[in-house]
This record gives structure tokens, sequence and C-alpha cells, in this order.
């Protein structure tokens, strides 16, 4: 029995907002925050994207790269985001009947602040390990928001990731090793019903949410699989801002090398569910057979999932079958004053 | 507007480009249609059209209907995907409409294309997006 | 069949009629046309309207306008085909006389489009075109007569200048006639400049929104002589209707109006004659480009000359092919479901020699194109004095 991922997608908006047009407006002074946060500018869905159109494509993607799985043979499918189009109606169900998966699946929209993702992809792949469904689909995907003027509205970006699971020898292109996930109570940022934007509780979502939950997650998986940082060859943490993954990595014995690759914060800001998701996807586009890869996801509330995955031969033949990563975030962007980024993100009061 | 039940009948359209085909003469029709235009047959087969096409004529509509107001500029277009099969689409990522250009190749992403209100059904469809390089 | 004359014509003023709802106008209009024939029977009232249900909200204009004008119990029909809805209205009563059921029809056409605001209009508008695959993306009128014109100027290199002609041409007729909505005197220069409403096409080639009704009635010729007077008689020698594909994206030939070329055809056959027997023409300029394409598909002009025809002069009133003395849609007003007939009404005021200013010497022949939508159906009459 070999469980993993059969295919794999991302997508990312083309829009973009550099940082100092969010200090310019607010009277930020935008070098410090760009120092204290490391993040430069941040991806901006347009009006006609959300979780579900984002969803969509990273899974298409996703397909592209499974060797002609037919969408009818997937059991399960799973959207984990915070910023779901609908309160009521799943976005799941219209990811899938776009896809051509219906009716014959299981279909439930998951959220747990920026850990949707992970958790999809949790539940998604313990569903094939324990023989249920033939392929299970988990996809994180977020296009949250920052109140205006808050910290938050530096890094609250939009993007997506999917990933396809199977117990499938032919397909497999990342063997998933070990599963673990360390959860409390920690009111560290939640949004109460019908309240528009989040809040946080500032320094308190540092330590005692942020770090204490990644590194015990992070520990406990490397505990139960039996293994050490210097084993990996890539870790992907949850990427609030530039700063926090690389502090934690550092501070659990990663180094900066084994961080690089999944960390694309500083350029496409915090994509909530979709984070350390899409992290791992640009691990994915680069890794060598045989690597060891550490996904560490966190989401407010609190709790963090972690995978070990080991990457397969077949990466080589399928990496290039859909649109990588990085090349979306670096390439064909469409910069956005902050005039547009308000009106493109509802924060303009309209006329009822 | 658009009720639940109409949209959820062009789901197959929609959502993922359905086409059907004459078994009798092979044109293909999208949206589907009770007669064939060419022959007049009326057996068809399913197929799906591809998500690659070049632009055949545009305009960017300035002055957009009810329900399409805050979209203004609305650029769209007659996109032909395979040989004589053409849709109209809205055109998606234009930065600036000047870039548009007869013949520019695009692809079919699938977007939000408009709603009823704030409270009401959103409606998905595709848009064409412009083919980049990388 | 039996031959046609029009013997009456009534038209009311066009634009923003505040304070007339769709019945005064129509009334107005209708009254003015049996008037003019000094008729009072009438076995047929055949109405043109586009939507009224959408522009008031009201259906069944048969039972309702036959009551307004008094004659409850006539028999009455309303037609609609988008915004050629008045040439099926003369097209329906000219088949009834043609055919021998009624003697004497008055044919009518009315459009109400300000009782809602400027969305909602261009919404109901939107109707015309296939709501489902086209007007579902969010296009308009104007954006649907946008690419045919990006189409016709990729092919045949046809100007924005030379749609500019067009409009300059029409609204200089327009100040010659003192229904028109619009008595303004338009450059090229403010043409080009006027703000855009769909690529390429500006405010100033796009045909407005208008109140307004226009009457006919049809009878016999055989009638007619013993009512004429020492008025000419007009007849209708001539009448086509054809449709095309609704959508442009099912058009085998995005630079063609095939719909008003078959309608012509048609008509033509029917009337034996060809387009250099026309004197004077009204084409269904809802936008500039819609002219330029109408006198080409009419074979007024070749394929791809309609634009610089209109350029050089030849379609003014002294030209060699008089397009439009009324000023068009474009300046006359665009009541959706009356235009068809508006038109009619024109071509026989041109052959009874009753146009004033506008007056195009010694007409004897003139013809009326109608159309709907993007082209999606086309309705054309011949008209000639009869000998």
């Amino acid at each position: 029995m070999s469980v993993g991922i059969v295919g794999y997608g991302a997508f990312i908006p083309r829009r973009r907002i550099k940082l100092e047009e969010i200090a310019k407006v607010w009277g930020a002074d935008a070098p410090s925050y760009k120092r204290g946060l490391q993040l430069h500018e941040k991806s901006v869905p347009g009006a006609d994207e959300d979780t579900v159109t984002m969803s969509v494509e990273a899974t298409r993607n996703a397909f592209a790269r499974s060797g002609g799985i037919d969408p009818v043979e997937v059991g399960a499918l799973y959207v984990g985001s915070e910023s779901h189009p609908y309160a009521v109606k799943p976005s799941g169900t219209i990811v899938a009947e776009a896809i051509g998966a219906t009716p014959d699946i299981h279909i439930a929209d998951f959220e747990f602040a920026c850990k949707a993702g992970t958790e999809s992809m949790f539940v998604a792949q313990s569903l094939v390990r324990a023989g249920e469904v033939k392929y299970a689909v988990g996809i994180g995907a977020d296009t949250s928001q920052g109140a205006p003027g808050d910290a938050l509205e530096y890094s609250a970006a939009a993007g997506a990731a999917a990933f396809i699971f199977g117990d499938d020898d032919e397909r497999n292109l990342a063997e998933i090793l070990a599963t673990y996930s360390w959860t409390t109570d920690t009111p560290d940022f939640w949004r109460r019903e019908y309240m528009h934007y989040p809040r946080h509780g500032s320094r308190f979502t540092g330590e005692p949410a942020y770090f204490r939950t990644s590194m015990n997650s992070a520990k406990g998986i490397m505990e139960k699989a039996g293994l050490k940082p210097s084993d990996f060859a890539h870790a992907i943490f949850h990427q609030p801002n530039g700063k926090f993954p690389m502090r934690v990595g550092k501070k659990l014995g990663f180094t900066h090398e084994q961080l690089e690759t999944g960390w694309l914060s500083p350029w496409l800001g915090n994509t909530y569910s979709g984070a350390s998701p899409i992290g791992l996807t640009a691990v994915l586009d680069i890794a060598k057979p045989g690597d060891l890869v550490l996904i560490t996801s966190f989401g407010s509330g609190a709790g963090s999932d972690s995978f070990v995955l080991r990457v397969t031969d077949r990466i080589e033949q399928v990496r290039d079958l859909a649109a990588r990563t990085r090349p979306q975030l670096d390439t064909n962007q469409i910069y956005v004053d902050y005039g547009t980024y308000a009106k493109l993100r509802g924060k303009i009061r309209m006329a009822e | 507007m658009i009720s639940p039940g109409r949209s959820w009948r062009e789901f197959p359209q929609r959502y993922r480009l359905e086409a059907e085909k004459c078994t009798e003469c092979g044109k293909i029709h999208y949206p589907p249609r009770v007669t064939c235009s060419k022959c007049g047959a009326r057996t068809f087969e399913s197929l799906v059209l591809p998500r690659e096409g070049k632009v055949v004529t545009f305009t960017v509509v300035r002055v957009p209907p009810a329900g399409f107001t805050e979209q203004t500029p609305l650029p769209i277009a007659l996109v032909e995907v395979m040989d004589g099969v053409r849709l109209m689409v809205q055109l998606g990522d234009i930065a600036d409409p000047d870039e548009i250009e007869v013949g520019m190749p695009v692809r079919l992403e699938f977007r939000r294309i408009s709603s009823d209100g704030e409270a009401g059904l959103i409606f998905y469809g595709h848009k064409a997006v412009p083919s980049l390089d990388g | 069949m039996r031959d046609v004359a029009v013997v009456g014509v009534g038209v009311t003023d066009f634009g923003e009629l505040w304070d007339k709802s769709l019945r005064t106008i129509w009334a107005e209009a209708a009254l003015a046309a049996l008037a003019d024939a000094g008729v009072e029977k009438i076995d047929l009232i055949t109405i043109g309207c586009m939507s009224p249900g959408l522009f008031v909200g009201q259906e069944h204009l048969a039972s309702l306008l036959a009551d307004e004008l008094g004659m409850a119990g006539t028999a009455a029909s309303r037609v609609e085909s988008a915004c050629a809805s008045g040439g099926l209205a003369l097209r329906t009563g000219f088949a009834e006389v043609a055919s021998g059921l009624s003697d004497t029809v008055l044919v009518t056409g009315v459009e109400k489009m300000n009782d809602v605001d400027g969305a909602d209009a261009t919404y109901a508008l939107g109707t015309a075109a296939d709501q489902e695959w086209e007007g579902f993306h969010g296009i308009t009128f104007p954006g649907l007569y946008a690419m045919l014109a990006r189409a016709h100027m990729q092919r045949y290199g046809t100007t924005v200048e030379q749609f500019a002609a067009v409009a300059v041409k029409n609204h200089a007729n327009g100040l010659l006639n003192p229904h028109a909505q619009y008595h303004l005197k338009l450059t090229v220069e403010a043409a080009l400049q006027a703000t855009m409403v769909a690529d390429p096409l500006r405010l100033m080639d796009c045909s407005p929104v208008t109140d307004g009704a226009a009457a006919l009635v049809l009878t016999t010729v055989e009638k007619a002589e013993k009512m004429a007077g020492n008025r000419p008689i007009v007849k209708i020698s001539g009448s086509g209707l054809a449709t095309d594909t609704i959508s442009l994206a099912n058009r085998d030939d995005l630079t063609e109006l095939k719909a008003v070329r078959v309608a012509g055809e048609r008509a033509y056959a029917m009337a034996g004659k060809k387009a250099e027997d026309l004197d004077v023409v009204e084409v269904h300029d809802c936008f500039t480009i819609a002219e330029i394409m109408a006198t080409e598909a009419l074979g007024l002009f070749g394929p791809g000359e309609g634009g610089k025809a209109a350029e050089d002069g030849l379609t003014a009133i002294n030209g060699k092919i008089p397009v439009n003395t009324s000023g068009g849609l474009k300046s006359k007003g665009h009541p959706v479901g009356a235009t068809g007939v508006a038109q009619a009404a024109e071509i026989v005021t041109q052959l009874r020699g009753e146009a004033g200013d506008r007056q195009v010497a010694g007409a004897k022949t003139g013809l009326a194109q109608n159309m709907g939508g993007s082209g999606g159906s086309s309705i054309v009459h011949i008209l000639e004095v009869a000998s």
C-alpha cells in the first residue's frame, strides 16, 4: 500500500499590490513594515475570482498531472477555505460539478482559519488509506480579507492548491509516510458570524499560537516518523508573513536552503488555506525523486497538520504537464493601485 | 434575472463547456440544440470543447447593462476554439483594453460571470484570458 | 394577390415624451393616419411593438389599443420581431389586404421606452440578442454592432471616419424633419470625440432611446383610386421577410447582414425591381455600421464599399442614392416598434412629393428596410407610385 499524491496543481491570480501602495494610504512607514513582516507585495483576486474559481483551475492542473484519471473515479472532494463564497452552499459541489466528478461522490467544505487546506488534504488521504474511496481530492483556497489599515491588510492574499490522493503505485508522485496533528483551543485570531473582517490578538498570535502550535506539530511528526531535520530535502511552514516561517523553521533546526523553495510569502502574501499547500506545490515542481518533504500548516484557533512525504520517480514525468507555481508567481503580474484594490475587494461602500 | 432552475440546467455548458456533435454530418453545436443547423438531423454525441482559442472579433463595452454596471470597462469577444466553433465570452485579466487584438490566443478559465446582487446566486462560467508564454 | 396601396400616414413627434403614455402616443399616430386617409371603417389593426412588457409592464396590446381608439370589437394583432416589429406589422397588414382577408388595415408601430431607466432599457433591448448565450456575458446592442464593425474594418478597411460621415449626414437630414428627436448639426470632429460606448462605436454612432408612434392605412389600389383626389397613389409592390442566426457566434460571415440581403432579394423579386431602380431608401441605422452594411446587403453598393460611399456623399439627399432622408434612426429617433412603420411613412411621403425640404426630386420608387437585433431578422418593403 502506498497512499500518496497522484496529481497536484496550484493557481495564483495575476493581480498584485505592492506593500508601499497600502502603506501610503494609511500613513504607515512602508520600509519598516516591509522589514518587520518580510513582505514586498501580495496577490489580489480579480472581481471575477473567488475560492471556487481558483479551486477549479488548481484542480484542473492537478488532473493534468494525474496520468489521465477520470474525474468520475473521485470518491471524495473537499475544499478548505475561510472565504467560501457562500455561508451556506458548499464550494465543493461547484468545483466537483465543474470538473465532472459528480454525482457519485462525497463532498464537504472545511474551515479552520489558515489550515482548512491541509485539513481537506488530511481527510482526503485518510479516506483513501481506509479503503473507502479510490481517489480523493483535497483543496486549500482563499481570497481572504484584511481590515482596512490593519496589519493583516498587508498580507491577506489569494491563491489555491489542489491535491489528488490515491493508493496507486503507477500514479504516485509523492508517498505520504506519516501524518500528525496538534490542536488546542487558542483564541489568537477569529471572525464572528456576519462580521466582515477578522480580528486578532496582536502579539498573542506569535509565540503562544503560531510558534507553539507549529513547533509541537513538526516535532511530533518527526518523533512519530523517527526523523530529524537533516533528513529532509525541503520543509514548508505556514506563511502569515515572510518572517514567521523562516523563524520557526530555523528554530526547529532547518536551514535556509531547506526552507527556501516552499517560502513564497514575501511575493505572494498569505494565501491562508492555500499557504503551505501552495508552498508544497512549489517544492514538488523542483523536488528530486527520493526527497523527503515536511509540510506543517497552521490554523488559528489553533491547530497544525503535518505530513511527511517521499517524492517518487514519477515526479519528473508530470511536473511540466501543468503550469508550475513559481512562474505563476513571478511572471505576467498586473499591478493595481489601492483604489482599484479596494474596489476589487469590496471595501468601498456602494449604493443600495 | 436567472432563476436557480435555469442556472442549474445550463451547468454542463457553463461549467464544463459540453457541446454536441451531429452524428450525421459532424457539425459541432455549442450550445446544443434540437436540430442540426447544417443537415437537420436530430441525433448527437457529446463532446467537451477545448479550452484554447483565438479572438475573432471583440469590443469593450463602456456602458454595461443592468447587473454588470460595476464591471466597466467590459471586454467581450467572439472566440473560436475549433474550426467553426465560436462562442461569446468576456475577456478576463485584461490590464489595458488596448492590448486586445483580433487573432490573439486565449485560454478559457473558470470565473465568476455575474451574480444576483449581494444575497442572490453567483453565476459561474468561463472567460477568455490571454494565453501567456512561460 | 390584390394590389395594396398606402392611403394614410400619421407620425408623432419622436423624443422623450414624458407627459404621454404608450396608449396616448399610439392613438395620436393612429388618428392622424385615419384622418389623412379620410377613412373611418377598419377591418384590422396591426401593432408592432417590441417589448411593452419590459418597458411598461403591459401586454395584450391588441385589446388595449383597439379599445383606446374606440374600436373595441375590431380585429387586432400585435406582432414582434425585436426592432423589426414595425416592419412586421406592415408585412402583416399587406398580406391581409393582398390576400383578400381584409379590405382596410390600420398598420401601426409604437414604443414607450422612457418609463424605465438607462440600464433597464439596455437590458430590455438586449433581449433581442441571444439572452442565454450572449446576454449572459453582459453584452449590449452597441457591443454586438461594435463586434460587427470591427470585423468589417478588419476585412474591408472601413474606418471610424466613415461611420462619422453616416452620422453627420443623418443629423443633417434630421434638421429638415420636424418630428425628429434631435435637431443638431453634427461635424465629423465632434462625432470622433464623442464618448466611447463600445469600442469602436461612440455615442454619435448609436441611435437613441425614444418614445414615438407611426401609423399607415392600407387598402386595395382599386379602392384607393376612388379616394385619391389629386394625390399620387402609392402602392406596395414588394415585401420580403428573412431571418438569420440570432447569435453572432453562429453567423456564417460577420461582415454581411445576410437577413437583409435575403429579405431584399425576396422583395426585389416580388416587385420585379433591382437596386438601380430605387430613387430613395430608408435603412435601419440603429448604429452607423448598420447603415453601411445594410446598403451593401441591399445591393446599393458592393461588399465593403458602403463606408466609402457614405464618405463620398453618394447617400446624401442630393446624392446618387439618398439614404435616410428622414434623418434615420440616428437623428429621428428609434422607438423600436414604431421604426419600421415610420420608415415606410417617410417613403410614402417622398413618393407623394410631400417631403418639403427633404424631397428627393422625382422620386417614384422607394425601399424601406427594417431589422431586428444584430441582424437576426429583416423585413424589406418596396413602394412605388402606381401609374
